[in-house]
């Protein structure tokens, strides 16, 4: 899991050499230019298709693969696979591969909206911090700091126990932690850009603080970013399932990966091997896809950066 | 070197305030409040008024932190009114363990990690390269309860060689050793993947510097350019990545307690937080964030012994 602490030392050493900066400056050109450079990395693509492959599978599923995915039937409880139940069946009855579609979609859910709200959040907190500099920048690290330093999972479940666990309390939960290393990086990156002549040249022409923040500043930490952000997606889905190994998850009906894996290592002992493997494998391939994804990012922005 | 060293120690102390304030606050805004965690939902109207009069609770914030901070400074933290115990000497009895779960099992992860690090980065793109890094990243993918899971299967049942719990710990050190390898095993394996990692790329770094074109210009051999040079520069950024892993070693603790049983702070923190027991949640999370913190530093300072181009300025 400490895959993030990674580019926190890279956010913290902040090197002057390699910041990518876009002559455009707009984020959607950068993008298709970075998709285009990863698509020479096979392995990249793999995990893509993988990625789109999981969350299709989740997502519209349900829509051609119908058993009683959510209803309890203590008369079906931990069947092996069979031609009704293709992947056997959970001890409250539930058909495993309907639920494994189900839990896909919270645990998805939980990565995408973690990755998303943590790396807006932790960019706007980093920029804030690292163009005011000064006092403002060492009050709002101090902060960053002491939230990092309380063990994260201790943190998560502290915030969990408070309340009762549902989907968005989760979200929030896993967010609260995981903005910290995406405002360090950026935070890094913002110092050495500060410095740079278009940014000058635009503050003497008179621009305000949030044009220079907004237009300047955002778009060119734009790549460091993108690779911290894809992680996240994967740190998110870990901790997920660490919270739901530790009974914190959502309430049933609703499930996700985590949960069914848990229920698994419940019943390990009484060889429903079916109950165990698939969401193991589920969570192992969505991690593994994330992480290779991140990687092929990390080498186009890499490569981008050396050919300047 | 002191002034770095009372800055530093500075930034901490104010780091662990600020995480003390944050804690504080949370579990302040607890919904029913602290009262009600203790007495119940039935309670009467009277006595849950005179517990919140008698906890203090009619208190300002501000004034109800100071206290409360004065008090941790005396080394009160605090009475589990589950456990009925005070918290300061629940800690005494439960931070050695975990203390001893997460040391022994960091250095053996260091002791693999970096070996391991150094081979893959000098034989960085052959096949015994690729087959480490798939399987290190195969091992970084999985939820460490899984990989605990795995072990257990394999070591505890298939081949019943190592106990699966380790209630037994509980009872002193010097017994019953074994109960403690799984859950070492456990940790060792997502940490060894994150090191490793991290170690074979500044390998790969350190490899293209001019001094190792030096050392083996004077006739070093690749074991001992590896071994003196390579080896000491690559340790330094490896020291900080310590130090910056450290909450998610701790982490990493609390779900193989959980999962092993094993008598430690993440155990206890995790029964206190189905109990609803706050001032044990708030003295484990005080101590673990201050290892953590304690930990940064001790490794910051290594890093500075190290590599003597540091600056203290």
């Amino acid at each position: 899991m400490p895959r993030r602490a990674a580019a926190v030392l890279a956010g913290n050493s902040a090197p002057a050499a390699r910041s990518g900066e876009t002559e455009a400056g707009l984020p959607a050109k950068w993008l298709t230019d970075r998709l285009g450079a990863a698509r020479q990395n096979k392995l990249a693509v793999a995990g893509l298709a993988m990625i789109i492959g999981l969350t299709l599978f989740s997502f519209v599923g349900p829509v051609f693969y119908h058993a009683n995915e959510t209803s309890t039937n203590l008369l079906l409880a931990n069947q092996g696979p069979s031609s009704a139940h293709l992947l056997g069946t959970t001890p409250e009855g539930r058909d495993e591969l309907g639920q494994l579609m189900v839990g896909g979609q919270s645990t998805l859910e939980v990565g995408f909206a973690v990755a998303i709200l943590a790396t807006a959040f932790g960019m706007g907190w980093g920029a804030v911090a690292g163009y005011a500099g000064g006092i403002t920048d060492a009050a709002m690290m101090r902060v960053v700091d002491a939230v990092m330093a309380i063990p994260f999972l201790f943190f998560v479940v502290l915030l969990a126990s408070m309340t009762t666990p549902s989907l968005l309390i989760i979200v929030l939960a896993i967010t609260s932690v995981s903005w910290l290393s995406t405002a360090r990086l950026v935070r890094g990156e913002v110092l050495t850009l500060r410095t740079r002549e278009y940014v000058q040249a635009s503050k003497s022409n008179g621009a305000r603080h949030h044009h220079v923040i907004i237009r300047h500043l955002v778009p060119n930490v734009t790549g460091v970013v993108a690779v911290n952000g894809t992680l996240k997606m994967a740190d998110a889905i870990l901790t997920f399932a660490a919270i739901a190994f530790l009974g914190l998850s959502v309430p049933p009906p609703a499930t996700s990966w985590g949960d069914l894996l848990t229920t698994g290592i419940n019943n390990l002992f009484d060889g429903y091997w079916w109950q165990l493997w698939p969401p193991a494998i589920a969570i192992v391939l969505i991690v593994l896809a994330v992480n290779v994804v991140g990687d092929g990012l990390h080498d186009a922005v890499e490569q981008r950066l050396q050919r300047r | 070197m002191t002034g770095y060293l009372v800055r530093r120690l500075a930034q901490s102390l104010l780091v662990m305030l600020i995480a003390s304030v944050i804690v504080f606050i949370l579990l302040h805004s607890l919904p029913g409040g602290l009262v009600r965690a203790q007495l119940g939902l039935k309670a009467s109207e009277y006595s849950v008024e005179q517990l919140t009069r008698a906890e203090g609770l009619l208190k300002p914030l501000p004034v109800q932190y100071g206290i409360w901070l004065l008090h941790l400074v005396e080394g009160n933290l605090g009475y589990s009114y589950k456990l009925n115990q005070p918290v300061s000497s629940l800690l005494i009895s439960y931070v050695p363990r975990t203390l001893l779960l997460v040391g022994a099992s960091t250095l053996l992860s260091i002791a693999i990690a970096l070996p391991m690090g150094i081979w893959q980065g000098y034989r960085r793109n052959r096949a015994d390269d690729h087959l480490l890094s798939a399987s290190m990243l195969l091992l970084y993918a999985m939820p460490s309860f899984l990989v605990g899971v795995i072990s257990i299967v394999l070591l505890s049942e298939d081949l019943p060689l190592l106990p699966s719990t380790s209630t037994a710990f509980g009872s002193g050190f010097g017994t019953d050793v074994d109960v403690l390898v799984l859950p070492i095993l456990t940790l060792v394996a997502g940490n060894v993947a994150f090191y490793s990692r991290y170690m074979r790329s500044a390998v790969i770094d350190n490899l293209l510097e001019d001094y190792v074109r030096t050392a083996y210009a004077i006739g070093c051999s690749p074991r001992r350019v590896l071994a003196r040079h390579v080896l000491r520069n690559s340790m330094g950024s490896t020291m900080t990545m310590f130090g910056l892993t450290l909450p998610y070693i701790f982490s990493g603790a609390l779900i193989v307690e959980e999962l092993f049983n094993f008598p430690g702070l993440g155990l206890l923190f995790w029964n206190a937080s189905t109990q609803r027991d706050y001032p044990v949640l708030l003295g484990v999370v005080l101590i673990v964030t201050a290892a953590v913190v304690v930990g940064s530093l001790l490794a910051d300072i290594g890093y500075a012994m190290l590599d003597p181009r540091v600056q203290y300025a």
